[in-house]
């Protein structure tokens, strides 16, 4: 492996194939770091294995991702699958796993395509086996086209859910039942943002034939559904909730739970690059520029990590971060930058129409964000409940790093991605402060597993 | 806003500071540039040792050791603290002879809490070790708490007696004003008769303010923890050999230390992990643990602490200012030392006089080497 490329781009998701596929076209070095098998991302994956039968009933949209694969593939970008980055720094410097070997390489230029995470949202319940993301439910079925064979109660909010639900009618699935938490009162905060959203009216189009889809084969949709509660001794039996001030209870072993995605910061936060509070889409995200640049010089991220945006935004940034970076290396000019960006540009701001109305449309309920229930585990690595968040901001803990150093919430092996929002929202909450205002933990390496064996290892290419 | 003491810097050695005075009913300021205990004083490694420590430091570091015994008394909060020893391994007969040698220093200076073991007794105490240890250097009374939660535990104490605390304040001039020091922040003037800086990786800002500089150099020592793993070591591993504390946390969790500094910002207050020299405390590890090759680093950071050249700490009143006084500098071994150092403190402001000797400490014992920061 070499020590040192010209442009590192981390993750091979739309973003990331977009973006290295026009580094590459400009003759620079190129080398793409991707913790997957084969390029695609999340949205794509298995691109390239996946059978015809099956790729079919992930829908069309998915076959977007061939064009974007093979033109990667095409180009001189350096690929490297399984590799997972478990450090950046403000010295671009690249901590990877490659194959059991740690390594650190650096690049003058770093894009970050680290794509979104499912927005975790603890609720009473959530820790018992049987209880799963949605997008873990969606890998197993596109990677290996596993599916519940009991059938599945799905429940949550946002289109993902949709999909899933649409994708598993597709594979013969038994959807016991679709319960949507999105609170009535957002189709009034929503309407205002509808004629925008019409204008990238294809998506909703979309939406609505899944709904209807999902409504000629019977599965019932409730809406409104508040209280969920995930119940069983060792795993779980049944899921209840409130339905129309009715309290209800659905035998199941599957809850499939999705309040859709937010940004996946860690590498950028661990690499210092500034980070808000974004209110409309309830996630931090990495403060970006019209290119994608970060607060650290050389570091740029492109697509969902800096914000959700969508896959085909996601193409787009990451070919505007690209031409950044060719700017930045000398390879293009100023005039010739702004040029080549022009098209993306305009079809970003297209595929943008539908975000606010998205962004209120599936709003989760402030009870949901904050873990009205003091029980419920809010950290499940340290088993820290929200109960005990509320305790350390009522002694005087009013930030969420005071409140990770006391009670441990955030510093398990997930390393704060499972809690980091819920605890800036109830800290929010509880102590009358913005969130902006609350902070995120800082983050720490290593971001991806790395065991000290292999760090004891480290393969540094500098002191050859 | 006035008190009796105004302290610099809302870590351990200040609140400890603002603790006993407290129970002297002396009304102190505690005054913070950002949240307590932010930097060393909320992420060191936490070990609570005697063994090893500089000769000078001895005195100081027994008595702590008994205040931490009795830790609760003082807090209310065991601070969670273990006592199971703290161990030195050698590796062969050169560190064990530099071995003998210490101990033989520590019992010349009248002291008996260190002691020589050989392998048998070794091995009883920790069987996990790798097989080529021949011997250790122990103390037996050693052991390890958790930082933040004493921290946590010295602040809710100090103002359960009447300290007042305020973060985010950053003191940006000190001037003394007949017999009255005034500290000026964006929030405000802070008056006082006595003025103690306790600021940590930024104290000598606050003594060069004084008039007397301070060769003072931050650094970031680097820790790093692991997953949870069963019970298996009970004292606390260092090694003749090698930079490294090694324990094992009451979670189960690792936590390995080694002395090895990250890259700093002292500006920005952050710290970067340097991976090369961080791998050094890694092959320690697999050294002296090689069984532990696939156990997983959940966490690295490193925080920001005030190293000496002498790597011992000042302590004590100014020499340019009246009733001005400094604990800082602590060099990375300062959480032992924290409760007796408050003490210290408190009788040289109300009594004028310490019961322990701390010459070796004073500010103006680096003025003639010129090396002023």
């Amino acid at each position: 492996m070499k020590q040192h490329y010209q442009l590192a781009v981390i993750g091979a998701g739309p973003a990331g194939l977009a973006a290295a596929t026009v580094a590459a076209e400009q003759g620079i070095e190129v080398a793409v770091f991707d913790g997957q098998v084969a390029p695609g991302g999340q949205i794509y994956r298995a691109m390239e294995s996946i059978p015809q039968h099956r790729g079919s009933q992930l829908g069309d949209e998915y076959q977007r991702g061939r064009e974007l694969v093979s033109a990667f593939r095409a180009s001189s970008a350096k690929y490297f699958p399984e590799t997972q980055v478990w450090s950046l720094n403000g010295r671009r410097e690249i901590g990877l796993l490659l194959q059991g070997q740690a390594h650190t390489v650096t690049a003058d230029q770093v894009v970050i395509c680290s794509g979104a995470i499912e927005r975790p949202v603890p609720f009473p319940g959530w820790t018992l086996p049987g209880v799963m993301n949605a997008g873990a439910g969606q890998i197993l079925f596109k990677a290996h086209g596993i599916v519940p064979d009991d059938g599945v109660v799905l429940a949550g909010s946002g289109p993902l859910l949709l999909l899933l639900a649409w994708q598993y009618l597709h594979a013969g699935v038994s959807v016991k039942a679709l319960l949507d938490v999105t609170p009535m009162i957002n189709h009034l905060y929503a309407l205002p943002r509808l004629p925008r959203a019409l204008l990238a009216g294809h998506y909703l189009t979309k939406g609505m034939q899944y709904k209807r889809d999902l409504k000629r084969a019977g599965i019932s949709t409730l809406h409104n559904v508040r209280s969920l509660r995930a119940q069983g001794k060792d795993a779980l039996q049944s899921v209840s909730f409130l339905h129309r001030g009715r309290e209800q209870n659905l035998e199941t072993a599957v809850l499939l739970v999705h309040f859709g995605v937010i940004p996946h910061t860690q590498l950028g936060r661990v690499a210092g690059c500034r980070h808000v509070w974004d209110e409309s889409q309830l996630c931090w995200r990495p403060q970006l520029d019209e290119w994608g640049r970060t607060s650290v010089a050389g570091i740029l991220v492109a697509g969902d990590g800096g914000g959700i945006g969508g896959a085909r935004s996601a193409e787009h940034a990451g070919r505007l971060a690209a031409l950044q970076a060719l700017y930045a290396l000398g390879t293009l000019d100023r005039a010739t930058r702004q040029r080549l960006a022009r098209n993306d540009r305009k079809w970003m701001r297209e595929e943008s129409h539908i975000r606010p109305f998205l962004e209120a449309f599936f709003r989760i309920a402030d009870d949901m964000l904050q873990v009205a229930d003091d029980d419920t585990l809010v950290c499940r690595c340290e088993e820290v409940s929200a109960g005990q968040i509320r305790a350390a901001v009522a002694d005087g803990h009013r930030d969420s790093n005071q409140v990770k150093f006391l009670t441990r919430c955030g510093m398990g092996p997930c390393q704060g991605r499972q809690c980091a929002e819920a605890v800036s929202h109830i800290v929010a909450d509880a102590s009358g402060k913005a969130l902006q205002d609350i902070g995120h933990y800082r983050q720490r390496p290593p971001v991806n597993p790395l065991t000290l064996g292999q760090l004891a290892g480290l393969h540094s290419e500098k002191t050859e | 806003m006035k008190a009796d003491v105004l302290i610099v810097g809302g870590g351990l050695m200040g609140f400890s500071t603002a603790l006993h005075l407290a129970m002297r009913d002396t009304r102190c300021i505690v005054l913070d540039k950002g949240s307590p205990g932010r930097h060393a004083s909320g992420v060191n490694a936490g070990g609570l040792r005697q063994l090893n420590r500089h000769p000078a430091e001895i005195p100081l570091s027994v008595v702590a050791a008994d205040m931490w015994r009795h830790i609760r008394e003082l807090v209310d909060s065991d601070c969670d603290t273990r006592f199971p020893g703290q161990v030195r391994v050698a590796e062969n007969e050169a560190e064990l002879g530099r071995l003998e040698k210490r101990a033989a220093l520590t019992r010349s200076l009248g002291y008996q809490h260190e002691e020589i073991i050989g392998p048998d007794e070794l091995y009883a105490l920790v069987p996990a070790l790798a097989p080529h240890c021949i011997g250790a250097l122990i103390c037996r009374s050693d052991g390890y708490g958790r930082p933040f939660h004493a921290l946590d535990a010295f602040r809710r104490k100090a103002r359960s007696l009447g300290v007042y605390y305020q973060a985010d304040t950053r003191v940006d001039a000190v001037r003394q004003d007949g017999d009255e020091w005034r500290l000026s922040t964006l929030q405000g003037e802070f008056r006082a008769p006595v003025l103690v800086n306790c600021a940590g990786a930024w104290a000598n800002h606050i003594a060069a303010m004084l008039g007397e500089p301070v060769p003072l150099k931050p650094g970031a020592p680097m820790m790093m923890v692991t997953e949870r793993l069963p019970h298996f070591i009970d004292p606390v591993l260092g090694a003749a050999g090698h930079k490294l504390s090694f324990k094992q946390m009451q979670n189960g969790t690792l936590l390995i230390g080694g002395a090895h500094m990250a890259e700093l910002d002292l500006l920005q207050e952050r710290t970067e992990i340097n991976w090369q020299k961080l791998a050094l405390s890694a092959r320690s590890v697999m050294t002296l643990f090689p069984q532990l090759k696939d156990v997983r680093i959940v966490r690295t950071w490193a925080g920001l602490e005030a190293f000496m050249p002498d790597n011992i700490p000042v302590i004590g009143a100014s020499v340019t200012a009246s009733s001005a006084y400094h604990a800082f500098g602590f060099s990375a071994h300062g959480f032992q030392l924290s409760p007796v150092v408050g003490r210290i403190l408190s009788q040289l402001i109300l009594d004028g006089t310490s019961e322990l000797p701390i010459d070796p400490f004073r500010i103006d014992r680096f003025a003639s080497s010129g090396r002023c920061a």
